[in-house]
């Protein structure tokens, strides 16, 4: 994913216009692209939302079905990510299994989803040991022009508050789905900030030219109470101690400004 | 319900009798492997962990070969019966996300711009899995590549720190690990002062973030010690081979 070239020239130029506080596309370093949010875009989905962080556009459909529960947690739901790079999004994506970069991307929003027990787990279990229910949270990147990571924690956060579970009734052990839906035990809205490290400054959603020259970032997600529930770090430089710390300050304020965007659409 | 399991009792002492800032007992050894261009081999309380290098060696396929620099790849795998119930050898999702965030703590400690168009491979086994193997199998690794002569800026340590049953503690065990309420893997270059892997799961403040990251940043510390120590120890090992061998 990091072939895409860019001229030294460019490289340049931006490295330069950042140590002066300004980025190629006019924002400032701490600023997020515009960001959009659409939800229940596919009917056939229980839960569904697009996000677009610029050019950068996600797609995330939440799939309901009834399954069985891993063996050490016999009376809670399942959560599964799965994270697809279409070709269509990249001339750098290809069909086939899984990338390294893709994986990476499904388990960094799944443990930002995970760790901040935004589902209501024990509530998705329907007979203990034997049936619940498994959330399958599939992340569709149809553009990729950088900070992946972000829109599709934050399409995939707006698909759960948008998710519907059908009802259903248990009869001589066997569970039968009647009509009629109601919401998923939603009870936290974790957020994904990431940031990059380039010469020396940090910059918040990197987009993909940045993303190409980049020494490392970081992402950070925390949940509704300002708690951090997930990091990474990615890329193959380093990060100062110091910076690491500050990185922190800034994203716990932008999380609350991008939980903002999800929360205050459903109410 | 189960029981809660206390993990740190009311003096501070923990389930293997540490102290929350303690390491787990750890033996490093360095050029464990004969067929590998470097290897190391750890043992941080029942973690065992084998690492080795092969390269700067030609690279298969060839275009994956890059005009500017040597291109490190890295394999960390488990072994089926590391782990209580037995783990399938196919590469799980977690072990291909693991192979590239350690892949990514290692590169920039070496001068792979040194070796255009070659290929250095790494490869972690654990053997066995006690909590804390990323970190561990990171410490290893980069003994093995300083082991395999490879130049590097700093050796890079490795160390996590978590929190349980409301502490910070230094080098989670499995148990803290699975029951506790977060983990900080972090890879450190000491006399660079640079960070090369850092995640987190679980939930933390950021003031207790700051503090775990701080204490697994001092445990980084002693363990690179403890690697400058093994490596020393089998050039001295060599040095001793050669004086017997003269006083025959």
């Amino acid at each position: 994913m990091t072939n895409v070239t860019i001229s030294r020239i460019r490289q340049k130029q931006i490295a330069q216009l950042l140590s002066s506080g300004k980025r190629l596309d006019g924002r400032g370093l701490l600023d997020y692209r515009p960001i959009q949010i659409e939800t229940g875009i596919i009917e056939k989905a229980e839960g569904s939302a697009r996000a677009c962080l610029g050019k950068t556009e996600v797609v995330v459909g939440v799939k309901i079905e009834i399954g069985e529960p891993f063996s050490d947690r016999p009376d809670e739901g399942v959560l599964t990510t799965n994270a697809e790079f279409v070709p269509l999004a990249s001339p750098e994506f290809e069909a086939g299994p899984p990338t390294e970069d893709s994986v990476e991307l499904a388990r960094v929003v799944d443990r930002g989803i995970r760790e901040s027990k935004a589902i209501d787990l024990k509530k998705l279990c329907i007979i203990p040991g034997k049936k619940v229910f498994i959330v399958f949270i599939d992340i569709y990147v149809l553009n990729h022009d950088g900070n992946l990571i972000d829109a599709s924690a934050l399409a995939a956060l707006a698909a759960l508050t948008n998710t519907k579970i059908f009802k259903y009734e248990v009869k001589d052990g066997e569970v039968k789905i009647k009509p009629g839906f109601k919401d998923l035990p939603l009870i936290n809205y974790p957020v994904a900030i990431t940031l990059a490290d380039i010469d020396g400054n940090l910059i918040v959603d990197p987009w993909l030219d940045e993303e190409e020259i980049m020494n490392a970032r970081l992402t950070i997600s925390f949940d509704k109470d300002g708690k951090i529930c997930a990091m990474q770090k990615g890329g193959s430089g380093t990060l100062s101690p110091q910076q690491i710390i500050e990185a922190i300050k800034i994203a716990k304020e932008k999380s609350e400004e991008l939980r903002g965007l999800v929360v205050k659409k459903n109410g | 319900m189960k029981e809660k399991i206390r993990l740190v009792d009311d003096s501070g002492i923990r389930t293997d009798g540490r102290k929350p800032d303690e390491l787990r007992p750890i033996k490093l050894e360095a050029g464990v492997l004969s067929n590998a261009d470097g290897s190391a081999y750890i043992e941080q309380g029942k973690n065992k962990i084998l690492a080795a290098v092969y390269g700067p060696r030609e690279v298969h396929p060839r275009h994956l070969a890059l005009p500017d620099r040597a291109l490190l790849r890295c394999r960390y795998h488990m072994a089926p019966f590391s782990v209580q119930e037995r783990k399938s050898p196919a590469p799980s999702r977690r072990e291909i996300e693991l192979s590239k965030v350690i892949r990514e703590s290692l590169e920039p400690a070496i001068f792979l711009e040194r070796f255009p168009r070659t290929a250095i491979d790494l490869f972690i086994e654990v053997l066995q899995a006690d909590g804390g193997t990323r970190v561990a199998g990171i410490t290893a690794a980069s003994l093995a590549l300083a082991d395999a002569g490879i130049p590097m800026k700093d050796m890079v340590a490795a160390c996590a720190a978590g929190k349980a049953d409301g502490y910070i503690l230094l080098d989670l065990n499995d148990l803290e690990d699975k029951e506790g309420e977060a983990d900080v893997p972090v890879a450190y270059m000491p006399s660079l002062n640079r960070v090369g892997l850092l995640q987190m799961d679980g939930q933390l403040t950021p003031e207790e973030f700051e503090k775990a990251f701080n204490l697994a940043i001092e445990g980084c510390k002693r363990i690179y010690a403890l690697q400058k120590e093994a490596l020393k120890a089998k050039y001295l090992a060599i040095k001793e081979a050669v004086e017997e061998a003269e006083q025959k």
